[in-house]
Protein backbone atom coordinates (compact mmCIF):
# COMPACT_ATOMS: atom_id res chain seq x y z
CA UNK A 1 0.00 0.00 0.00
CA UNK A 2 0.98 3.60 -0.72
CA UNK A 3 -0.02 5.99 1.29
CA UNK A 4 0.06 10.05 1.63
CA UNK A 5 0.00 10.93 5.45
CA UNK A 6 -1.00 14.78 7.02
CA UNK A 7 0.24 14.87 10.44
CA UNK A 8 0.74 17.62 12.65
CA UNK A 9 3.94 18.28 13.96
CA UNK A 10 4.36 20.50 16.88
CA UNK A 11 8.19 20.80 18.82
CA UNK A 12 7.03 21.35 22.12
CA UNK A 13 3.81 23.11 24.15
CA UNK A 14 5.23 26.33 23.45
CA UNK A 15 5.54 25.74 19.93
CA UNK A 16 3.19 26.51 17.28
CA UNK A 17 2.66 23.45 15.04
CA UNK A 18 0.97 22.78 11.75
CA UNK A 19 0.20 19.70 8.83
CA UNK A 20 2.96 17.84 7.40
CA UNK A 21 3.06 16.22 4.36
CA UNK A 22 4.25 12.69 3.93
CA UNK A 23 4.69 9.94 1.61
CA UNK A 24 5.04 6.17 2.60
CA UNK A 25 5.43 3.46 0.20
CA UNK A 26 5.45 -0.94 1.23
CA UNK A 27 2.50 -0.69 3.52
CA UNK A 28 1.28 -4.13 4.31
CA UNK A 29 -2.36 -4.19 5.00
CA UNK A 30 -1.94 -6.58 8.19
CA UNK A 31 0.31 -4.17 9.99
CA UNK A 32 -1.53 -1.75 12.67
CA UNK A 33 -1.78 1.78 12.66
CA UNK A 34 1.19 2.65 15.17
CA UNK A 35 3.48 -0.18 13.11
CA UNK A 36 2.55 1.68 10.56
CA UNK A 37 3.84 5.27 11.98
CA UNK A 38 6.94 2.96 13.07
CA UNK A 39 7.78 2.75 9.61
CA UNK A 40 7.52 5.92 8.67
CA UNK A 41 9.89 6.70 11.69
CA UNK A 42 12.03 4.51 10.30
CA UNK A 43 12.29 6.30 7.09
CA UNK A 44 12.57 9.72 8.58
CA UNK A 45 15.28 8.34 10.60
CA UNK A 46 17.24 6.99 7.30
CA UNK A 47 16.33 10.65 6.14
CA UNK A 48 18.10 12.68 8.97
CA UNK A 49 14.35 13.70 9.82
CA UNK A 50 13.33 14.04 13.11
CA UNK A 51 10.56 10.77 14.10
CA UNK A 52 7.13 11.28 14.99
CA UNK A 53 6.30 11.18 18.64
CA UNK A 54 3.45 9.16 19.56
CA UNK A 55 1.87 8.03 22.75
CA UNK A 56 1.69 4.03 22.53
CA UNK A 57 2.27 1.56 25.69
CA UNK A 58 0.58 -1.85 25.27
CA UNK A 59 -0.20 -2.23 21.74
CA UNK A 60 -3.09 -4.63 22.69
CA UNK A 61 -5.50 -2.10 23.34
CA UNK A 62 -5.58 -1.69 27.34
CA UNK A 63 -3.44 0.50 28.43
CA UNK A 64 -5.73 3.50 26.63
CA UNK A 65 -2.12 5.63 25.79
CA UNK A 66 -2.19 5.32 21.66
CA UNK A 67 -5.47 7.82 21.02
CA UNK A 68 -4.96 9.50 17.58
CA UNK A 69 -7.75 11.99 15.83
CA UNK A 70 -7.50 9.31 12.16
CA UNK A 71 -9.22 11.31 9.28
CA UNK A 72 -11.89 13.00 11.99
CA UNK A 73 -12.18 10.37 13.63
CA UNK A 74 -11.00 9.52 17.39
CA UNK A 75 -8.85 5.98 17.27
CA UNK A 76 -9.75 5.97 13.31
CA UNK A 77 -12.58 4.22 11.29
CA UNK A 78 -12.85 0.71 13.43
CA UNK A 79 -14.52 0.11 17.17
CA UNK A 80 -11.05 -0.33 18.91
CA UNK A 81 -7.84 1.62 20.29
CA UNK A 82 -5.13 2.95 17.62
CA UNK A 83 -3.52 -0.10 18.29
CA UNK A 84 -5.60 -2.37 17.73
CA UNK A 85 -6.68 -0.59 13.85
CA UNK A 86 -4.74 -2.40 11.09
CA UNK A 87 -4.28 -1.11 7.94
CA UNK A 88 -6.14 -3.15 6.37
CA UNK A 89 -9.04 -0.91 7.07
CA UNK A 90 -7.37 1.71 4.76
CA UNK A 91 -7.22 1.45 1.06
CA UNK A 92 -3.94 2.07 -1.41
CA UNK A 93 -3.57 5.57 -2.37
CA UNK A 94 -5.54 6.60 1.08
CA UNK A 95 -5.01 10.28 2.26
CA UNK A 96 -4.57 10.33 6.45
CA UNK A 97 -4.92 13.13 8.25
CA UNK A 98 -3.69 12.34 11.92
CA UNK A 99 -4.07 14.68 14.35
CA UNK A 100 -3.69 14.66 18.01
CA UNK A 101 -6.48 14.71 20.84
CA UNK A 102 -7.76 18.50 20.60
CA UNK A 103 -8.83 20.16 24.19
CA UNK A 104 -7.53 22.81 25.76
CA UNK A 105 -6.99 20.42 28.72
CA UNK A 106 -4.83 18.20 27.01
CA UNK A 107 -1.91 20.30 26.13
CA UNK A 108 0.39 19.01 23.38
CA UNK A 109 3.81 18.21 24.46
CA UNK A 110 5.09 16.94 21.57
CA UNK A 111 3.49 16.55 17.46
CA UNK A 112 0.67 13.44 18.61
CA UNK A 113 1.47 13.09 22.04
CA UNK A 114 -1.03 15.25 24.94
CA UNK A 115 -0.94 15.28 28.34
CA UNK A 116 -4.16 13.59 30.13
CA UNK A 117 -3.42 14.29 33.58
CA UNK A 118 -6.58 15.96 34.18
CA UNK A 119 -8.24 12.62 34.29
CA UNK A 120 -5.36 11.68 36.59
CA UNK A 121 -6.63 14.49 39.17
CA UNK A 122 -10.32 13.53 38.06
CA UNK A 123 -9.96 9.93 39.47
CA UNK A 124 -7.70 11.66 42.51
CA UNK A 125 -10.85 13.68 43.32
CA UNK A 126 -13.33 10.64 43.81
CA UNK A 127 -12.54 7.98 40.98
CA UNK A 128 -11.91 5.90 44.60
CA UNK A 129 -13.29 4.16 47.41
CA UNK A 130 -11.84 3.81 51.08
CA UNK A 131 -10.85 0.10 52.42
CA UNK A 132 -8.87 -0.55 55.31
CA UNK A 133 -5.53 -2.25 54.77
CA UNK A 134 -4.06 -5.56 55.62
CA UNK A 135 -5.65 -8.54 54.28
CA UNK A 136 -8.14 -8.70 52.05
CA UNK A 137 -11.53 -9.62 52.68
CA UNK A 138 -12.97 -12.86 51.46
CA UNK A 139 -14.41 -11.92 47.44
CA UNK A 140 -17.81 -13.46 48.62
CA UNK A 141 -18.38 -11.12 51.27
CA UNK A 142 -20.32 -8.91 50.03
CA UNK A 143 -23.03 -10.18 47.93
CA UNK A 144 -23.30 -8.36 44.74
CA UNK A 145 -26.49 -8.21 42.49
CA UNK A 146 -25.87 -10.26 38.90
CA UNK A 147 -27.24 -6.94 37.01
CA UNK A 148 -25.44 -4.42 39.15
CA UNK A 149 -22.12 -6.29 38.55
CA UNK A 150 -22.27 -7.00 35.19
CA UNK A 151 -22.93 -3.16 34.40
CA UNK A 152 -20.26 -2.09 36.72
CA UNK A 153 -18.34 -4.53 35.29
CA UNK A 154 -19.39 -3.49 31.70
CA UNK A 155 -18.43 0.51 32.28
CA UNK A 156 -15.17 -0.46 34.15
CA UNK A 157 -13.97 -1.31 30.73
CA UNK A 158 -13.05 2.39 30.48
CA UNK A 159 -9.18 3.07 29.38
CA UNK A 160 -9.22 6.75 30.53
CA UNK A 161 -7.90 6.95 26.76
CA UNK A 162 -9.97 10.57 26.31
CA UNK A 163 -11.25 9.52 22.87
CA UNK A 164 -14.93 10.62 24.45
CA UNK A 165 -12.98 14.04 25.06
CA UNK A 166 -11.33 14.19 21.62
CA UNK A 167 -14.73 13.39 19.69
CA UNK A 168 -17.31 15.61 21.93
CA UNK A 169 -17.78 19.22 20.06
CA UNK A 170 -17.65 20.59 24.00
CA UNK A 171 -14.65 18.76 24.94
CA UNK A 172 -16.88 16.88 27.69
CA UNK A 173 -14.94 14.31 29.90
CA UNK A 174 -18.74 14.02 31.03
CA UNK A 175 -18.49 9.58 29.60
CA UNK A 176 -15.41 9.14 31.42
CA UNK A 177 -16.43 10.28 34.45
CA UNK A 178 -19.94 8.69 34.09
CA UNK A 179 -18.27 5.63 33.42
CA UNK A 180 -15.96 5.87 36.58
CA UNK A 181 -18.99 6.54 38.42
CA UNK A 182 -21.15 3.87 37.57
CA UNK A 183 -18.67 1.42 37.80
CA UNK A 184 -18.20 2.51 41.72
CA UNK A 185 -22.04 3.30 42.31
CA UNK A 186 -23.28 0.14 41.46
CA UNK A 187 -21.12 -1.97 43.72
CA UNK A 188 -21.72 -2.08 47.33
CA UNK A 189 -18.07 -1.19 48.06
CA UNK A 190 -18.40 2.30 46.22
CA UNK A 191 -21.59 3.74 48.40
CA UNK A 192 -20.50 5.31 51.65
CA UNK A 193 -18.35 7.62 49.49
CA UNK A 194 -21.06 7.86 46.23
CA UNK A 195 -22.93 11.56 46.85
CA UNK A 196 -19.39 13.39 47.77
CA UNK A 197 -17.81 11.56 44.64
CA UNK A 198 -19.78 12.50 41.94
CA UNK A 199 -19.66 16.10 43.27
CA UNK A 200 -15.95 16.20 43.86
CA UNK A 201 -15.08 14.60 40.16
CA UNK A 202 -17.20 17.07 38.44
CA UNK A 203 -16.16 19.59 40.23
CA UNK A 204 -12.46 18.86 39.07
CA UNK A 205 -14.01 18.19 35.73
CA UNK A 206 -15.10 21.81 35.55
CA UNK A 207 -11.90 23.36 37.22
CA UNK A 208 -10.18 21.71 34.67
CA UNK A 209 -11.59 23.75 32.45
CA UNK A 210 -13.66 20.49 29.75
CA UNK A 211 -16.73 21.44 28.85
CA UNK A 212 -20.38 20.52 29.72
CA UNK A 213 -22.63 17.81 28.20
CA UNK A 214 -25.19 18.05 25.29
CA UNK A 215 -26.13 14.31 24.85
CA UNK A 216 -25.27 14.40 21.00
CA UNK A 217 -23.61 10.85 21.54
CA UNK A 218 -20.35 11.82 19.72
CA UNK A 219 -18.37 10.18 23.05
CA UNK A 220 -20.17 6.86 22.51
CA UNK A 221 -19.78 6.51 18.92
CA UNK A 222 -16.26 6.92 19.17
CA UNK A 223 -15.11 5.32 22.62
CA UNK A 224 -13.17 2.14 21.73
CA UNK A 225 -14.76 0.34 24.95
CA UNK A 226 -18.32 0.57 23.99
CA UNK A 227 -19.29 2.59 27.15
CA UNK A 228 -22.85 3.29 26.86
CA UNK A 229 -24.63 6.85 26.87
CA UNK A 230 -26.37 5.90 29.92
CA UNK A 231 -23.06 6.37 32.10
CA UNK A 232 -24.12 10.14 31.50
CA UNK A 233 -27.97 9.79 32.72
CA UNK A 234 -26.18 7.93 35.88
CA UNK A 235 -23.97 10.64 36.63
CA UNK A 236 -26.57 13.25 36.21
CA UNK A 237 -28.50 11.29 38.93
CA UNK A 238 -26.03 10.90 41.20
CA UNK A 239 -25.54 14.95 40.71
CA UNK A 240 -29.28 15.85 40.93
CA UNK A 241 -29.42 12.93 44.34
CA UNK A 242 -26.60 15.10 45.35
CA UNK A 243 -28.14 18.53 45.38
CA UNK A 244 -31.17 17.15 47.19
CA UNK A 245 -29.04 16.05 49.93
CA UNK A 246 -27.43 19.72 49.96
CA UNK A 247 -23.77 18.66 49.34
CA UNK B 1 -5.94 25.80 31.47
CA UNK B 2 -5.64 22.69 33.03
CA UNK B 3 -5.44 22.81 36.85
CA UNK B 4 -2.67 21.09 38.68
CA UNK B 5 -4.18 21.12 41.87
CA UNK B 6 -6.99 19.34 43.29
CA UNK B 7 -10.63 21.55 43.75
CA UNK B 8 -11.21 22.05 47.30
CA UNK B 9 -15.19 22.25 48.61
CA UNK B 10 -16.83 21.63 45.26
CA UNK B 11 -20.32 22.21 45.27
CA UNK B 12 -23.22 20.70 43.33
CA UNK B 13 -24.64 23.64 42.46
CA UNK B 14 -21.99 25.14 41.07
CA UNK B 15 -21.54 22.37 38.61
CA UNK B 16 -22.11 22.35 34.39
CA UNK B 17 -24.38 19.65 35.42
CA UNK B 18 -26.49 21.69 37.47
CA UNK B 19 -26.54 24.42 34.68
CA UNK B 20 -27.38 21.27 32.65
CA UNK B 21 -30.57 20.75 35.12
CA UNK B 22 -31.50 24.16 34.75
CA UNK B 23 -32.35 24.11 31.32
CA UNK B 24 -33.75 20.93 31.38
CA UNK B 25 -36.54 22.01 33.52
CA UNK B 26 -36.54 25.16 31.98
CA UNK B 27 -36.89 23.75 28.54
CA UNK B 28 -39.72 21.39 30.07
CA UNK B 29 -41.85 24.22 31.27
CA UNK B 30 -41.45 25.30 27.85
CA UNK B 31 -42.79 21.68 26.50
CA UNK B 32 -45.97 22.37 28.97
CA UNK B 33 -46.47 25.67 26.88
CA UNK B 34 -46.19 25.02 23.31
CA UNK B 35 -48.81 21.88 23.89
CA UNK B 36 -51.12 24.48 25.68
CA UNK B 37 -50.34 27.03 23.12
CA UNK B 38 -50.99 24.57 20.02
CA UNK B 39 -54.37 22.96 21.48
CA UNK B 40 -55.47 26.89 21.62
CA UNK B 41 -54.25 27.84 18.00
CA UNK B 42 -56.63 24.17 16.83
CA UNK B 43 -59.33 26.15 17.98
CA UNK B 44 -59.01 28.03 14.93
CA UNK B 45 -60.33 24.65 12.97
CA UNK B 46 -63.60 25.65 15.07
CA UNK B 47 -64.26 28.87 13.65
CA UNK B 48 -63.94 32.35 14.26
CA UNK B 49 -66.28 32.96 17.40
CA UNK B 50 -64.55 29.62 19.07
CA UNK B 51 -61.22 30.70 18.52
CA UNK B 52 -61.79 34.23 19.89
CA UNK B 53 -63.76 33.21 22.19
CA UNK B 54 -60.91 30.89 23.78
CA UNK B 55 -58.61 34.14 23.77
CA UNK B 56 -61.40 36.12 25.87
CA UNK B 57 -61.99 33.01 28.59
CA UNK B 58 -57.97 33.10 28.57
CA UNK B 59 -57.56 36.52 29.82
CA UNK B 60 -60.91 35.58 32.30
CA UNK B 61 -59.81 32.16 33.17
CA UNK B 62 -59.75 32.43 37.18
CA UNK B 63 -62.17 34.46 37.97
CA UNK B 64 -63.37 36.06 40.00
CA UNK B 65 -60.60 34.59 41.72
CA UNK B 66 -57.47 36.32 40.03
CA UNK B 67 -58.16 39.74 38.15
CA UNK B 68 -58.58 40.02 34.43
CA UNK B 69 -55.31 38.95 32.74
CA UNK B 70 -54.36 37.45 35.86
CA UNK B 71 -53.80 33.94 34.57
CA UNK B 72 -51.92 35.20 31.60
CA UNK B 73 -49.93 37.32 33.57
CA UNK B 74 -48.76 34.38 35.62
CA UNK B 75 -47.61 32.61 32.70
CA UNK B 76 -45.92 35.30 31.39
CA UNK B 77 -43.79 35.50 34.65
CA UNK B 78 -43.11 31.63 34.31
CA UNK B 79 -42.48 31.70 30.91
CA UNK B 80 -40.08 35.11 31.41
CA UNK B 81 -38.41 33.44 34.13
CA UNK B 82 -37.62 30.14 32.26
CA UNK B 83 -36.56 31.81 29.22
CA UNK B 84 -33.77 33.70 31.24
CA UNK B 85 -32.70 30.70 32.99
CA UNK B 86 -32.80 28.64 29.86
CA UNK B 87 -30.90 30.89 27.65
CA UNK B 88 -28.62 32.30 30.63
CA UNK B 89 -27.70 28.45 31.26
CA UNK B 90 -27.28 27.95 27.79
CA UNK B 91 -24.70 30.78 27.14
CA UNK B 92 -22.53 29.65 30.05
CA UNK B 93 -22.31 26.64 28.68
CA UNK B 94 -21.49 27.83 24.91
CA UNK B 95 -18.99 30.20 25.87
CA UNK B 96 -17.36 26.82 28.54
CA UNK B 97 -17.70 24.68 25.03
CA UNK B 98 -15.35 27.08 23.24
CA UNK B 99 -12.93 27.69 25.21
CA UNK B 100 -12.55 23.89 25.93
CA UNK B 101 -11.67 23.19 22.51
CA UNK B 102 -9.47 26.51 20.87
CA UNK B 103 -7.48 24.97 18.53
CA UNK B 104 -9.90 23.14 15.81
CA UNK B 105 -9.37 20.25 14.25
CA UNK B 106 -8.03 19.93 10.37
CA UNK B 107 -10.76 17.27 9.90
CA UNK B 108 -13.72 16.04 12.27
CA UNK B 109 -16.33 13.54 11.57
CA UNK B 110 -19.54 13.19 13.26
CA UNK B 111 -20.76 9.19 13.65
CA UNK B 112 -23.43 9.77 15.56
CA UNK B 113 -24.75 13.01 16.49
CA UNK B 114 -27.92 13.69 15.06
CA UNK B 115 -28.95 16.96 12.80
CA UNK B 116 -31.00 18.15 15.75
CA UNK B 117 -28.46 17.48 18.51
CA UNK B 118 -25.80 19.75 16.60
CA UNK B 119 -28.15 23.02 16.05
CA UNK B 120 -29.25 23.00 19.16
CA UNK B 121 -27.40 26.56 20.09
CA UNK B 122 -28.22 28.69 16.74
CA UNK B 123 -31.27 27.15 16.33
CA UNK B 124 -32.29 27.90 20.12
CA UNK B 125 -31.20 31.42 19.00
CA UNK B 126 -33.37 31.76 15.73
CA UNK B 127 -36.07 30.47 17.81
CA UNK B 128 -35.13 33.65 19.81
CA UNK B 129 -35.47 35.79 16.77
CA UNK B 130 -38.67 34.47 16.03
CA UNK B 131 -40.44 34.70 19.50
CA UNK B 132 -39.32 38.24 19.39
CA UNK B 133 -41.08 38.46 15.68
CA UNK B 134 -44.12 36.51 17.32
CA UNK B 135 -44.75 38.72 20.20
CA UNK B 136 -45.05 41.53 18.16
CA UNK B 137 -46.49 40.26 15.65
CA UNK B 138 -49.62 38.47 17.76
CA UNK B 139 -49.34 40.06 20.97
CA UNK B 140 -47.61 43.10 21.84
CA UNK B 141 -47.77 45.48 18.63
CA UNK B 142 -50.51 43.57 16.85
CA UNK B 143 -48.98 44.35 13.56
CA UNK B 144 -51.00 43.63 10.41
CA UNK B 145 -48.89 43.38 7.17
CA UNK B 146 -52.26 43.26 4.94
CA UNK B 147 -53.70 46.42 6.99
CA UNK B 148 -56.63 44.74 8.50
CA UNK B 149 -58.57 44.36 11.74
CA UNK B 150 -55.86 44.10 14.62
CA UNK B 151 -58.32 43.43 17.62
CA UNK B 152 -59.88 40.37 16.19
CA UNK B 153 -57.40 37.36 17.10
CA UNK B 154 -59.01 35.25 14.27
CA UNK B 155 -59.12 37.91 11.81
CA UNK B 156 -55.11 38.62 12.61
CA UNK B 157 -54.44 35.42 12.29
CA UNK B 158 -56.16 34.76 8.93
CA UNK B 159 -55.28 37.69 7.06
CA UNK B 160 -51.37 37.12 8.61
CA UNK B 161 -51.57 33.54 7.20
CA UNK B 162 -52.90 34.77 3.71
CA UNK B 163 -49.57 36.19 3.00
CA UNK B 164 -47.19 33.94 1.51
CA UNK B 165 -44.43 34.96 3.06
CA UNK B 166 -45.52 35.06 6.52
CA UNK B 167 -46.34 31.82 6.51
CA UNK B 168 -43.18 30.77 5.05
CA UNK B 169 -41.53 32.20 8.62
CA UNK B 170 -43.91 30.86 10.54
CA UNK B 171 -43.24 27.30 8.92
CA UNK B 172 -39.53 27.66 9.38
CA UNK B 173 -40.13 28.37 12.44
CA UNK B 174 -41.74 25.17 13.54
CA UNK B 175 -38.96 23.64 11.00
CA UNK B 176 -36.45 24.80 13.88
CA UNK B 177 -39.12 23.98 17.13
CA UNK B 178 -39.28 20.61 15.65
CA UNK B 179 -35.23 20.09 15.35
CA UNK B 180 -35.09 21.52 18.99
CA UNK B 181 -37.90 19.62 20.70
CA UNK B 182 -36.41 16.35 18.92
CA UNK B 183 -33.34 16.78 20.82
CA UNK B 184 -34.14 18.97 23.92
CA UNK B 185 -36.82 16.67 25.00
CA UNK B 186 -34.33 13.87 25.07
CA UNK B 187 -31.72 15.36 26.31
CA UNK B 188 -33.95 16.99 28.87
CA UNK B 189 -34.71 13.27 30.08
CA UNK B 190 -31.26 12.63 30.14
CA UNK B 191 -30.08 15.33 32.08
CA UNK B 192 -32.35 14.37 34.33
CA UNK B 193 -30.96 11.30 34.92
CA UNK B 194 -33.69 8.99 33.77
CA UNK B 195 -32.08 7.04 31.45
CA UNK B 196 -30.03 4.48 33.17
CA UNK B 197 -30.62 1.66 30.55
CA UNK B 198 -30.68 1.08 26.84
CA UNK B 199 -34.30 0.49 27.14
CA UNK B 200 -34.97 3.96 28.85
CA UNK B 201 -33.27 5.93 26.15
CA UNK B 202 -34.41 4.45 23.40
CA UNK B 203 -37.92 5.70 25.04
CA UNK B 204 -36.71 9.04 25.72
CA UNK B 205 -35.35 9.29 21.96
CA UNK B 206 -38.68 8.13 20.79
CA UNK B 207 -40.33 10.79 23.23
CA UNK B 208 -38.46 13.38 21.40
CA UNK B 209 -39.49 12.12 17.59
CA UNK B 210 -43.02 12.32 19.11
CA UNK B 211 -43.19 15.79 20.28
CA UNK B 212 -41.31 17.07 17.83
CA UNK B 213 -43.78 16.11 15.48
CA UNK B 214 -47.33 16.73 17.09
CA UNK B 215 -45.74 20.27 18.56
CA UNK B 216 -44.45 21.16 14.89
CA UNK B 217 -47.49 19.36 12.95
CA UNK B 218 -50.17 20.82 15.23
CA UNK B 219 -48.83 24.34 14.91
CA UNK B 220 -48.45 23.94 11.07
CA UNK B 221 -51.33 23.10 10.67
CA UNK B 222 -53.03 26.32 11.14
CA UNK B 223 -51.43 28.37 8.79
CA UNK B 224 -51.30 25.50 6.16
CA UNK B 225 -55.37 25.69 6.56
CA UNK B 226 -55.68 29.46 5.50
CA UNK B 227 -52.97 28.84 2.36
CA UNK B 228 -54.95 25.89 0.97
CA UNK B 229 -58.56 27.70 2.14
CA UNK B 230 -59.85 25.36 4.87
CA UNK B 231 -60.02 27.88 7.22
CA UNK B 232 -61.00 31.36 6.00
CA UNK B 233 -62.98 34.30 7.51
Amino acid sequence: MRLTLNIWRQRDAASAGSMQKYELDGVSEDMSFLEMLDVLNEQLNEQGEEPVAFDSDCREGICGNCGLMINGQAHGPEVTTTCQLHMRSFKDGDDITIEPWRSDVFPVLRDLIVDRSAFDRIIQAGGYISANTGSAPDAHAAPVEKKKADRAFDVATCIACGACVAACPNGSASLFMGAKITHLGELPQGQPERYDRVVNMVGQHDAEGFGGCTNIGECTAACPKEIPLDVISQLNKDLRTALKQGR
Amino acid sequence: MATPTLVKGARATRSTVALKIVMAVSGLVFIGYVLAHMYGNLKAFAGHDAYNDYAHHLREFGEPMLPYEGFLWVMRLVLVIALVAHVGAAVALWRRAAKARTVKYQVKKNQSSSLSSRTMRWGGLALLLFIVWHLLHFTVGKVNPSGGATNDPYNLMVESFDLWWMTVIYLLAMLALGFHLHHGTFSAIQTLGFTNTASSRARAKQAGWVLAVVVAGGFSLVPLSVLVGIIEK
